[in-house]
């Protein structure tokens, strides 16, 4: 890779009296066991002994400890919080491990062979040789509509999924389209139905035959599963209500992208806003190779 | 006791099947345990196509034990439940695979519960409830689902405006009335059906047994109710079975159980209804 070493921030600095990325090696090996199980089974959710974390649930401990967990010394990781490399989340989980593993950090999509996400998948596209951790905070797409864990077990075991359907229709029913934007199931290597984690839908067609590893941790419900590169992932929908990804009538109001996600960003108290590319990292390239706000837009 | 000594003469097949149908579902040798107590013992019976079978008793009987194993949701302690395919093939529906037992209940058998709550999903609007067991079967268009439901809602005498409104605005009556639909909507051949009136008043008990009456006789189904009204029974069912402290202790044609009883408990039982 053609990765300018600036980009890069170099391994280094590790406070050695934690252990190699913060877990012992008991552990990372137990949630390796499961990560291993969770591939061989896509989709499939694999309980795992998940361990306290020095930050609260909800934060992403499910994808920290999955991160700890395959992180090797020469890794480079990236991590993003709803597309950005700046927000809290993600510059804490980059400092801790940093502080814990001593890793060489980036922004770069490319550049990076472990991103933990939190909500996106960037823009940039994938490669193989990657692995995109996702925090997850509810790994079980049946939860809302079946609250019974037993239940909603044996109806994957059985392959019961008509229950997933019952949830589009009521969309359509009472807003006339699939108004679920996020979360949207989707059926795994044509067997498990999954919750792709709170990333926007306009992310699930990336998900699909993706030549990166794709792992899933919870932390608070003690879950991981996976996709493995080269994965159909089909979003469930109706043949008279397709599944269509969410677009937008303008572009971003920085680069001028109009392929990518957009978040709404209010800038003032006087109802200003502007909307924005979620993924930082492609937004500010685009930018760096001279794409600017379109002309109508100004 | 062997499994033909249960078999009682009058369990010949109704005048409407010919003398070669198979019975659609028979129960052989059937027993309940709760732990030592007994919660059924020695049941069988046959039910043949478009026959309506009644199992009354007072409460605690055992009648609600019997409908749940014959429905292969509740295991036997020992006995078996034969069910006869439409293409003739018989399941044993306690040895088949877990898969195999939920794909039958999905396909070709439905539940009417007696607490509406317990069959339908009060989250969801009624269209959703009735086009369920069609997506569990594999629809993918929704307005044909839909259309399917506002069918449904309409043949149960349920305005088909209020499709999508929460089964919890709607009455007990009509929560029932949806229920049924729900059950009926995927063309079941055979229908569980426990207390289906309970709970109701009087005048929306007879509506609902005028419809299911209708509906039972127009989709030919074999129906097992349970029940303690013996009204109800005489109304539905073709034939009954009467239970006691888990045994059966009479069986025959309806109108030959509840006219001319024999056994001292179901005189017990006929002397027993009030007369308004």
């Amino acid at each position: 890779m053609n990765i300018p070493a600036a980009m890069v921030e170099p391994a280094g600095g590790r406070d050695d009296t934690y252990n190699f990325a913060y877990l012992d090696e008991q552990t990372k090996r137990m949630i390796r066991r499961a990560l291993l199980k969770a591939v061989a089974v896509p989709g499939y959710q694999v309980p795992f002994a998940g361990r306290e974390m020095p930050m609260p649930y909800g934060w992403g401990t499910g994808g920290v400890q999955v991160t700890a967990a395959i992180l090797k010394a020469d890794d480079v990781l990236k991590v993003i919080d709803q597309g950005a490399d700046d927000t809290t989340n993600a510059v804490s989980i980059r400092k801790f491990f940093r502080r814990t593993a001593g890793v060489a950090t980036t922004e770069r999509t490319e550049a990076a062979n472990v991103i933990q996400t939190r909500h996106r998948i960037p823009e940039t596209p994938l490669r193989a040789g990657q692995i995109l951790v996702y925090q997850v905070p509810i790994p079980e797409p049946l939860r809302f509509l079946e609250p019974r864990e037993t239940e909603t077990r044996r109806m994957h075991a059985h392959a019961d999924y008509g229950l997933m359907h019952v949830k589009l229709y009521e969309d359509i029913a009472r807003h006339g389209h699939i108004a679920t934007t996020y979360a949207y199931p989707v059926k795994v290597a044509g067997r498990y139905v999954m919750d792709p984690s709170p990333t926007p839908k306009f992310d699930n067609p990336k998900m699909s035959e993706c030549p990166a590893l794709q792992l899933f941790g919870a932390g608070r419900e003690k879950r991981i599963y996976a996709i493995p590169p080269f994965t159909t992932v089909e979003s469930l929908d109706f043949e008279d209500h397709s599944f269509t990804v969410q677009r937008w009538d303008r572009p971003c109001a920085l680069c001028g992208a109009r392929d990518s996600f957009l978040d709404e960003v209010v800038t003032d108290d006087r109802g200003g806003r502007m909307f924005v590319c979620s993924d930082t990292d492609y937004c500010a390239r685009r930018r760096d190779a001279g794409h600017g706000p379109e002309e109508e837009e100004a | 006791m062997s499994v033909e000594a249960t078999v009682t003469p009058e369990e010949a097949p109704p005048v409407m099947a010919g003398d070669d149908t198979p019975p659609i579902l028979a129960v052989e040798g059937l027993a309940k345990q709760y732990g030592g107590r007994i919660g059924c013992a020695d049941v069988g019976f046959r039910l043949w196509p478009g026959e309506v079978l009644g199992i009354v008793g007072e409460s605690g009987s055992g009648k609600t034990t019997v409908l749940n194993c014959a429905a292969g949701r509740l295991a036997p302690t020992a006995g078996r439940v034969l069910y006869s395919a439409a293409d003739g093939a018989t399941h044993d529906v306690h040895a088949i695979a877990e898969t195999d037992r939920r794909r039958l209940m999905r396909t070709d058998w439905a539940f009417v519960h007696q607490h509406a709550r317990d069959g339908l999903r009060m989250g969801v609007s009624a269209g959703a409830n009735v086009g369920e067991p069609l997506m569990a079967l594999g629809a993918r268009h929704y307005g044909r689902i839909r259309t399917a439901a506002g069918d449904w809602l309409t043949r149960t005498e349920i305005d088909a405006d209020r499709i999508d409104d929460r089964p919890t605005t709607f009455s007990g009556g009509m929560q029932q009335r949806l229920q049924v639909a729900r059950a009926l909507v995927a063309e079941p051949r055979l229908v569980f059906m426990d207390e289906p009136t309970g709970g109701l008043d009087v005048s929306v008990q007879a509506r609902l047994l005028d419809l299911l009456r209708g509906l039972v006789t127009e989709l030919g189904l074999a129906a097992v109710i349970v029940t303690h009204d013996l009204a109800v029974a005489r109304l539905l069912s073709h034939r009954l079975l009467v239970m006691r402290r888990g045994r059966v202790v009479e069986t025959g044609l309806t109108d030959q159980v509840l006219d001319d009883p024999q056994h001292p408990y179901t005189q017990l039982l006929v002397a027993s209804v009030l007369q308004p």
